[in-house]
């Protein structure tokens, strides 16, 4: 139980890279951009065939997260200089980095088990650094012998770095460019009226979300020690997902609030998907229906209960209201209590 | 060169070639001194708004030249020309951003005529300046730079449209009707804020309006257009001089005349 925890944690701190990329793009552009299920897998493969040839680890990450943007900013001028409708530039790109994908790769798995990777670079330095004996230690002394993972540096680095990103694309946001990037999210008339090219603008800002979105697939491969070419499949409903449960659960009312509400939410979904799954009765393959259950509810349910509470202060204030004019005038009460109730 | 703002014969069609063919703007030719304020009256469909967006680059003209301040503009992307122009829209919703505050919005606009970069938007300088201008509204908005702009009202939303359109000065100012869709207490104080803006900065200023006594109460020109033309025109001399009733008489008497002789052609 607490190592499926441990590790949802681990790997939604990494799919948090993802969500935030797509929260770019789906919140701060208005733009639901479909490309992410495609730029995920580029991501995956790029760093997965550099690594395999060879390349520093780090190095096949980063030309991962370059991948990305190009893919992004090609989603961008579809739909800009093409004039294609947002959905469909997006559903293009993700077919045709489908394709260009098992190119990269030359077959549709490539696997990572034996190569070094930043995963296991991680590790090493983790490890060379003693800090899990002294954690484990503790763990031990106060009886949870049972609760010991394998390492805690995966999670340490990956919270750490997943933080770091959410505090650049906070900082980024609030200067002049973020700032007009933002506007043509929420107002492109008006954002053009101030002397901003749009156009530019959502290439840019879907450069940038498909860059994180690679970014966060090329260290999923690294992850689970493979790159597959279905693995980006449904990825933009889990990002979605993501975004979703973390402003129900955290709020969005400030920017910062709302990036550090999308890595909450991805873990939050990885938590929940993995105590899904130990449920009997659900297999591996339920996963997208249980994602698809957890996006609707976590749309549905927050409005339900708004509605709820929002009945609740109606009738408090009818009943009060009616109350007084009952002290008042009687004759009428009758009139008032047919009003309260068709307002109920 | 004083002529800030200079249509050549601008002539603009649309749907050309198809049955529902609409010549917008005929042959117009309009010239805005520094410092002029332009009333523009018209019905329906007169080509007010069409005359607008061919200034601002939404649209460009089939024939004609734009020139502002010297520069000839006719080609020029829309982005790019609002460097030069500040423009205030009929719906109150139109001219701001509403997820975000009023301090980032001010600051879009603070950006306006330079290159945005990776700075800051909101800085402890630019604030300082937000507030002052905020004040003048006297709308107590300095006080709630925070706020989201999707929480102000209508009447709010255009004042602060209106500064953010003026407080860069630009070479020109475009009012599309900008009280037309308020209550008229709040159509009022934004009429009063526009003189007042205009008349301390001296900008150069279109502006389209339905409302006839508005027309008369501000600028120090009117123009009055049909059909794609500017059909009356009165400069500062003869708009001190005209009322309503003149001004319906005027339009009525160039309407009718049009009106017979376009019976005479048909019969």
């Amino acid at each position: 139980m607490f190592t499926a925890i441990f590790s949802s944690v681990e790997a939604g701190a990494i799919y948090a890279l993802m969500a935030l990329g797509v929260y770019l793009s789906f919140r701060i552009l208005d733009f639901p951009d479909l490309t992410v299920d495609g730029s995920f897998v580029t991501g995956a493969s790029v760093a997965a065939v550099l690594i395999v040839s060879g390349a520093n680890p780090f190095i096949a990450t980063l030309a991962a997260l370059i991948a990305g943007f190009v893919a992004g900013c090609i989603t961008g001028l579809l739909h800009t200089k093409g004039g294609i409708n947002p959905l469909l530039s997006g559903i293009l790109m993700m077919i045709a980095l489908y394709s260009i994908n098992l190119r990269i790769m030359g077959k549709s798995n490539v696997p990572l088990l034996s190569e070094e990777t930043v995963i296991t670079k991680i590790t090493t330095f983790w490890t060379n650094l003693n800090v899990d004996q002294a954690v484990s230690g503790l763990l031990t002394s106060i009886g949870l012998v049972d609760y010991i993972p394998k390492t805690w540096g995966i999670l340490f680095f990956m919270i750490i770095l997943a933080f770091i990103i959410k505090g650049l694309i906070d900082a980024f946001l609030k200067t002049d460019i973020g700032l007009a990037l933002r506007a043509t999210g929420d107002n492109e008339t008006m954002i053009r009226s101030f002397s901003a090219n749009t156009d530019s603008l959502k290439v840019l800002g879907l450069g940038l979300s498909n860059a994180l979105v690679a970014f966060s697939g090329a260290l999923v491969a690294q992850y689970n020690g493979f790159s597959d070419v279905g693995m980006g499949i449904g990825m933009i409903i889990i990002g979605l997902a993501s975004v979703i449960i973390g402003e129900a659960i955290f709020g969005a009312k400030k920017i910062a609030r709302a990036t550090f509400a999308v890595i909450g939410g991805a873990i939050v979904y990885r938590i929940i998907v993995s105590l899904a799954l130990r449920v009997e009765f659900l297999e591996t393959g339920d996963m997208k229906l249980i994602t698809a259950v957890i996006v609707v509810s976590a749309l549905v349910v927050p409005k339900l209960v708004n509605q709820q509470k929002e009945r609740q202060r109606k009738k408090k204030r009818l009943l009060a209201s009616s109350l007084k004019q009952n002290d008042h005038t009687y004759e009428k009460s009758g009139e008032q209590l047919a009003a309260v109730k068709s307002d109920l | 060169m004083n002529n800030l703002l200079q249509l050549s014969q601008i002539y603009k069609v649309f749907n050309e070639g198809t049955p529902d063919e609409k010549v917008a703007i005929n042959h117009v030719d309009l010239t805005l001194q520094k410092g002029d304020f332009v009333t523009v009256i018209g019905s329906n469909g007169a080509g007010k708004s069409t005359l607008m967006n061919l200034i601002s680059g939404k649209m460009i003209p089939d024939v004609g030249q734009v020139n502002i301040d010297g520069q000839n503009v006719t080609l020029m992307k829309e982005h790019k020309r609002s460097r030069l122009i500040g423009r205030v829209f009929q719906d109150p919703m139109a001219g701001t951003a509403p997820s975000m505050t009023i301090e980032e919005n001010l600051a879009i606009a603070y950006s306006r005529a330079s290159s945005r970069g990776l700075s800051r938007g909101v800085t402890k300088k630019r604030l300082d300046f937000f507030k002052e201008k905020l004040s003048t509204l006297h709308l107590g908005l300095e006080n709630r730079l925070q706020a989201k702009v999707g929480l102000l009202s209508g009447g709010e939303r255009q004042a602060l449209s209106l500064l953010m359109a003026t407080f860069t000065e630009p070479k020109i100012l475009l009012l599309d009707e900008h009280t037309a869709a308020l209550d008229p207490s709040r159509a009022e104080l934004i009429t009063n804020l526009t003189r007042d803006i205009v008349n301390d900065t001296h900008l150069t200023t279109l502006m389209v309006t339905h409302n006839m006594q508005q027309a008369l109460e501000l600028g120090n020109r009117l123009i009055m257009m049909d059909s794609g033309q500017i059909i009356f025109e009165a400069d500062e001399e003869q708009k001190s001089k005209l009322t309503v009733e003149k001004l319906l008489e005027e339009f009525q008497r160039i309407r009718g005349s049009k009106m017979n002789s376009d019976r005479a052609v048909l019969i």
